[in-house]
């Protein structure tokens, strides 16, 4: 009476389980992959332009935006959350980063800084606004987003900002042996959220937090001051790509980033987040954004206008937002 | 059917009668608004036995564990570990007098492995300044947790499976185990088989069995009447907020449990 016997389904053979296992974590990313495959394949005949080298460089700076800023979109949803700022914040980073360089003469490495800090700064009052103030991240991110964007309007005076040193280009349109700088910048900030979330503590707390807030609580994990440096981490994420963004332009622009968190949010999900919490990982993410960068640069190479750019993404959403659901309601059905 | 006394089993014969009780709540009184949900509760654990609490639904069962955890920290009375008086103002602090709890829907991290639920809040982590940096050892938790799972009996496919593969009775082997692995005074269950089938709830019952024939202190909060009987070596009955009963579970039969939760002399329920 002193053994539990093995489960019947234990024997059947580990290597079914592990495959089991590997399969339903990857099976968003394989498909996410395939997709992006294809439309790759399917852009480079429909276009004599796509596989040029200025539209894959192009196609890479762009994909460096959304990637670095959907990046930070998913350690936010992992734990649970979402932040719907990071539209606002990353024009705000962008318009303060420009302005310090014009009009208190700032150098690069500076003003990137600060547009960091900006985003650092947008981050704790999200963190702030839902642990210490309990309001929902939704709402809590929604009220930033408003707040964000007024602020650039009135910082701004709803003008861009111009006449930057055309140094000023370098996070943006820069390049390394050919890369563009901001395809680096992506890869490093990939690799090191990827290494924070999948082997440190902190990772560990972040995916607890989404997956079971109260059993991460009880088991002592300070969760309020560990889910403020998740938002404090992804607003500084958001400060440096809306910097490259404004870097691309060579301009700070108070109109950029609108509906921005549509692509990145959909680039999280279609790289396996789940708007449940507990589940998502950074190689999905990247996926995800090139997918969505390609969906905007094939749609400009066609000609198809902004609007069905919108209806597009917004379809995306929904399929993969109805896919992790999907995946949801068999795992638990599995009892 | 014969009439039965509410509190007649005499409880201090029990082994380990000498030393203080392991885990001991004292005239505790909890309110919530002008609720007032334990009334003066006592309550008495004793090293290496399993303590079945019962009591109808709102007698206050839950808070007394809540408070024994550290959730809700009590108006009045006292909490003694090992005789000495202690004060557990949250789980943290329970947890730090070797007191652990699983609770019954809030026990796990589904998504996350069954090592790293085990050592959730408790990671190891490198040697060196990789691990000031965070940096987990995640060998040697799959290693402890498999050592420490193979030890309990429990079966679970692979300590990196994610808890939400597994069926019902294994995550709450797990649960259960996480609590026995890192418990060194009591472990306290609420309800740990409230939602499983026969064959699951036979498995977590086997593991409890071995916490306590390890010498582990094992509360249970049951409406299981007969597997309070099976399992549990003493039980403790609270009505109204109150010890009501203590009684020896060889001594007893599921109509003395019912009496005594109910406080009527003579029963026609079946205990169930």
């Amino acid at each position: 009476m002193s053994t539990v016997e093995a489960p019947a389904d234990a024997q059947r053979g580990e290597l079914s389980d592990w495959l089991r296992e590997r399969i339903s974590h990857a099976v968003s990313e394989f498909t996410a992959a395939t997709a992006l495959v294809v439309l790759f394949v399917a852009l480079t005949f429909a276009s004599p332009y796509f596989l040029t080298t200025d539209n894959l460089f192009n196609i890479g700076a762009q994909t460096a935006v959304i990637a670095i800023i959907a990046t930070a979109q998913t350690m936010v949803i992992i734990t649970k959350g979402i932040d719907l700022s990071v539209g606002s914040v990353a024009a705000l980073a962008g318009v303060l980063g420009a302005m310090v360089v014009r009009d208190l003469g700032f150098p690069l490495w500076a003003a990137t800084a600060v547009a960091i800090g900006v985003g650092a700064l947008a981050g704790l009052l999200n963190g702030l606004l839902v642990t210490a103030a309990r309001i929902p991240p939704f709402i809590a991110t929604l009220g930033t987003m408003s707040v964000g964007r007024g602020l650039v309007f009135i910082i701004t005076g709803a003008v861009g900002v111009y006449g930057l040193p055309r140094s000023f280009q370098l996070l943006g349109n820069g390049e390394i042996m050919g890369i563009p700088f901001a395809v680096v910048i992506t890869v490093l900030v990939a690799v090191g959220v990827a290494f924070l979330l999948s082997q440190t503590r902190f990772g560990q707390y972040t995916y607890a937090m989404g997956s079971n807030l109260e059993a991460a609580r009880r088991s002592g994990i300070r969760v309020g001051r560990h889910l403020t440096g998740v938002y404090v981490l992804a607003g500084v994420l958001v400060g440096l790509g809306g910097m490259i963004a404004a870097s691309r332009v060579n301009s700070g622009q108070p109109n950029y980033g609108i509906s921005l968190e549509l692509d990145v949010i959909a680039a999280a999900v279609i790289g396996g987040a789940s708007l449940f919490g507990g589940q998502g990982r950074i190689v999905g993410t990247i996926i995800g954004a090139f997918l969505i960068a390609l969906v905007r640069n094939g749609a400009v190479l066609l000609d198809i206008s902004i609007h069905y750019q919108q209806v597009i993404v917004g379809v995306i959403i929904w399929a993969a937002v109805y896919f992790d659901q999907y995946r949801r309601r068999r795992l638990e059905s599995r009892g | 059917m014969a009439t039965t006394p509410t509190a007649s089993a005499d409880v201090d014969e029990s082994p380990s009668a000498g030393e203080p009780p392991v885990l001991e709540a004292r005239g505790i009184v909890k309110r919530f608004g002008h609720v007032e949900a334990l009334r003066g509760a006592d309550f008495t654990v004793r090293r290496g036995e399993v303590v079945a609490l019962i009591g109808d639904n709102g007698a206050g069962k839950s808070t007394l564990i809540k408070t024994l955890s550290g959730v809700h920290p009590p108006d009045e009375g006292e909490i003694l570990v090992g005789g000495r008086p202690v004060r557990f103002a949250t789980p943290v602090d329970a947890r730090r007098a070797g007191v652990e709890t699983v609770y019954q829907d809030l026990a796990v991290a589904d998504d996350l492995s069954v090592a790293a639920n085990l050592y959730l809040g408790r990671e190891i982590l490198r040697s060196g300044p990789l691990g000031r940096l965070g940096l987990l050892d995640k060998r040697a938790m799959r290693q402890g947790a498999a050592a420490a799972l193979d030890e309990l009996g429990v079966r679970i496919p692979r300590v990196t499976t994610p808890i939400a593969m597994l069926s019902g009775g294994q995550r709450q082997c797990v649960a259960v185990a996480r609590a026995i692995i890192w418990a060194t005074n009591v472990v306290i269950l609420d309800e740990p088989t409230a939602a499983l089938g026969v064959v699951q709830t036979g498995r977590v019952l086997d593991v409890v069995r071995r916490a306590r024939d390890a010498g582990m202190s094992v509360v249970l909060v049951s409406h299981n009447m007969p597997q309070v009987l099976e399992i549990a070596d003493r039980v403790e009955v609270l009505r109204l907020g109150r010890r009501a009963a203590q009684l020896r579970a060889d001594e007893v039969s599921t109509d003395d449990l019912v009496a005594a939760m109910t406080g009527s002399a003579g029963t026609d329920r079946d205990g169930r």
